[in-house]
């Protein structure tokens, strides 16, 4: 690779060519400081829109300073960083940012955790001149059922008009109108519960300001936990108990599980149960459909329909409904983990407590927001009232803790209560992609095959590479698996799929990058992919630590189909653990 | 932002699908597409912009944000007689802002607004090449030179 030598701050490096200058200085340990660019490395995935200019630099024989996060280094160059030029512009850039951005840090829901904030400490800004006569653009606030856009807050970074175009090609956002009255908004500005938006809430997860946020549903658990008619139990979901710490200060990948069982009692749950468990049902539910199918399709039978599609991710449910409403019939039936919960919970598990489900409270910590969507969907509830009450993210949880004066890092490690707190490694790896097919492979084959497993870790069904595929071997059958995190690149399989090119014949989806743990309710990564990295290789430690990894071998699963269910796909458990899609393209209501 | 609501005939779908496949669905067309469609249209209302983004496989979201970029697109739709006034150096210093003001009084439009009768709509302009006869007035296609305030009343009558 051709090689370049420059000079920056006074001291000399070499760097491949088309390097930029803001990651050659960074070698050589000098943080120009970047805003609107933001970079998830091993993904991928990159914004550079360079429309912010905070990381201008001066290089020598330029007439114009440079924004260093797209000028590429060139041979010979002199850079300059921290000029009094540089300064200044810097300082005069971020001036008029702030002038147009409300002052209510101290309300604001990004305080502490906001780039812009954290911007304005580092260049020092102690005064925006001519903050009296401004101008303030301001914009009408959208709330939907999982998001909230206050775009106010927008200072046009576009990160998460990039990351729902490019990335998740979701298409819900654009930048629209010029100058003083430019924002990022839905076509026509109308609500994003109107656009093709899937909740996905990667827009959330990359925003660097508070003009994306998620909806709140603490105050109304708060309610339901001080409410003594009312029995709460609590579901969390595996990629929350590797990501929960990073709030808390610890390094990421931290399992915290034990810690979260004891926050979420001294919280005031009656029951703290894992989503895990309903993981693990989902498997026989999906894996039962899914030899079915197989079965039947290499009989002949042309109404089996392969291959078939994981179900578990709401973003993902919502984005095929949207987009390819004639594929409705691929997707597995199963409903996803935190439904399967809500539904055994207000059924099986209140008759045997002897309590009402409209006295029964389930809430789910989720690492996503579009959980928050899912759970408020019609077709998920009995007479009205929900399967599953509230869901709220990783990052509310986090919030709820410290609000109860609970000191996490020193709370001793608790277990989760029985019966629907006992789970598998198989349900803990749903948490991350790849996960949910590698369990689906581990009770698949050994019902397939009438064998058991002779090696659990299915190492070909992991990693981070945006498609993958493996075949795995189930004796006379060769099991062709396709795996798709973040929705650009399952846009890329489901349209093999429409095309009827597909050779898979299961595919797992995940709308996030990396799945559950880079969902858009966990703790904000700020641009870091090594956060994630270190959340997956934690699933997978954590599923290595438990003694039960296969969702057949759930003692309280078997108990469960024995005394209720019957048998996996059976009358009753279509009932309450299968659902069915609906086209949700709806015509643009343009107001007038 | 306002647009109203209509309803695309069935043939107004075939002439946006005819203009998109005109420039091979490209969605590196758009702009071009745009303006064939508001040449057709006169105006983009939403319900255009679906059937493009349809067509080109373009989000809606960012074709709005293309039309309401540039300042030559507009969502509203152009009255029957267009009334164009020149706010172009010549015609301003002979009084192109008094005959506007008097045009907004008559009409109770804003620049950039149509009656809602659909009549007139009200638009500025920089410069027709017509200095000589500042300050000038479009209707339509016809031009009226050397226009004073008290002229607006007896051009309106002419389109009643």
């Amino acid at each position: 690779m051709e090689k370049v030598k420059l000079t920056i701050d006074n001291k000399t490096i070499e760097v491949p060519k088309g390097t930029t200058i803001a990651k050659a200085a960074k070698m050589l340990g000098i943080e120009v400081p970047l805003l609107c660019h933001m970079e998830l490395h091993d993904l991928g995935i990159e914004n550079k829109p360079a429309g912010c200019r905070i990381c201008v630099v001066e290089v020598e024989g330029r007439r114009n300073l440079a924004p260093s996060c797209v000028t590429t280094c060139e041979e010979g160059m002199v850079v300059r960083t921290h000029t009094t030029r540089v300064l200044n512009a810097r300082r005069t850039v971020m001036e008029f940012i702030l002038s147009d951005h409300p002052k209510d840090c101290l309300i604001c829901p990004k305080s502490g955790n906001c780039e812009l904030q954290d911007m304005a400490i580092r260049l020092g800004i102690r005064e925006i001149p001519g903050q009296e006569i401004a101008e303030m653009s301001t914009y009408r606030k959208d709330t939907s059922p999982s998001i909230i856009r206050d775009l106010d807050k927008c200072i046009m970074c576009r990160r998460c008009e990039m990351m729902c175009n490019e990335v998740q090609t979701v298409g819900a956002l654009s930048a629209i109108n010029r100058g003083f009255m430019a924002v990022v908004a839905p076509a026509f500005e109308q609500n994003l519960e109107h656009s093709p938006c899937t909740y996905c809430g990667q827009c959330v997860a990359v925003c660097p300001t508070g003009a994306l946020t998620e909806v709140n549903h603490t105050p109304e658990v708060l309610r339901a936990l001080a409410d003594p008619s009312k029995v709460v139990v609590v579901q969390t979901a595996p990629a929350v108990r590797v990501a929960l710490g990073e709030e808390f200060g610890l390094k990421p990948g931290t399992i915290v599980t034990g810690k979260m069982v004891s926050a979420l009692r001294a919280l005031g749950f009656d029951y703290v149960f894992d989503t895990d468990f309903a993981a693990d049902l989902t498997i026989m539910e999906e894996g039962t459909e899914l030899l079915d199918r197989l079965t039947r399709y290499l009989k002949g039978d042309a109404s089996a329909k392969l291959p078939i599609l994981t179900s578990c991710c709401p973003g993902w449910v919502n984005f095929f409904e949207y987009y390819y409403p004639d594929l409705k019939d691929v997707p597995s039936t199963a409903k996803s983990p935190q439904q399967m919960f809500g539904a055994i919970a207000k059924t099986y598990f209140a008759d045997k407590i002897g309590v009402d489900r409209k006295n029964l409270v389930v809430v789910s910590v989720m690492p996503c927001l579009a959980k928050k969507y899912e759970c408020q969907r019609s077709e998920f509830s009995t007479d009205g009232n929900p399967d599953v009450d509230y869901s709220i993210s990783t990052r509310e949880l986090a919030a709820f803790i410290r609000q109860a004066n609970i000191d996490f890092n020193n709370l001793p490690d608790d277990e989760f209560d029985l019966p629907l707190g006992e789970s598998t490694g198989a349900g803990v790896i749903f948490g991350t992609t790849g996960g949910v097919i590698e369990a689906a492979v581990r009770t698949a084959y050994e019902l397939y095959t009438g064998k058991k497993l002779g090696r659990i870790d299915f190492t070909e069904l992991r990693g981070f590479e945006g498609v993958r595929s493996a075949t795995v071997d189930f004796g006379d059958l060769k099991l062709n698996i396709g795996i798709a995190h973040g929705l650009g690149n399952a846009r890329k399989l489901l349209d093999e799929v429409r095309s009827g090119k597909s050779k898979f014949h299961a595919i797992e989806i995940m709308a996030c990058p990396g799945g559950c743990i880079g969902g858009g309710g966990q703790p904000l990564h700020h641009g870091n992919s090594e956060i994630l990295k270190a959340r997956a290789a934690a699933i997978y430690q954590e599923d290595r630590n438990k003694p039960l990894r296969k969702s057949h071998e759930n003692p309280v699963i078997i108990k469960l189909y024995e005394e209720f269910l019957g048998k996996p796909n059976s009358d009753k458990a279509h009932k309450l653990l299968h659902t069915h899609y609906f086209e949700r393209k709806k015509k643009i209501i343009v107001k007038p | 932002m306002s647009s109203i609501k209509i309803e695309l005939r069935k043939e107004d779908v075939e002439k946006i699908k005819e203009i998109c496949a005109s420039f091979n669905n490209d969605p590196q067309e758009l702009i071009n597409v745009l303006h064939k469609c508001q040449e057709h249209f006169g105006y983009l209302p939403a319900e255009v912009q679906e059937v493009v983004s349809d067509c080109l496989k373009v989000p809606v979201a960012k074709i709005y944000g293309v039309v309401t970029f540039y300042s030559f697109f507009t969502m509203t739709p152009k009255g029957k007689h267009p009334i164009s006034i020149c706010m172009g150096t010549a015609c301003y210093v002979r009084g192109a802002e008094k005959v506007m003001e008097e045009f907004k009084k008559e009409l109770g439009i804003q620049v950039g607004q149509t009656t809602p009768d659909g009549k007139f709509s009200l638009s500025s302009l920089r410069c027709v090449g017509a200095c000589g006869l500042a300050p000038v007035v479009l209707v339509g296609d016809k031009t009226y030179g050397r226009v004073a305030p008290d002229d607006v009343k007896n051009i309106l009558k002419e389109y009643e």
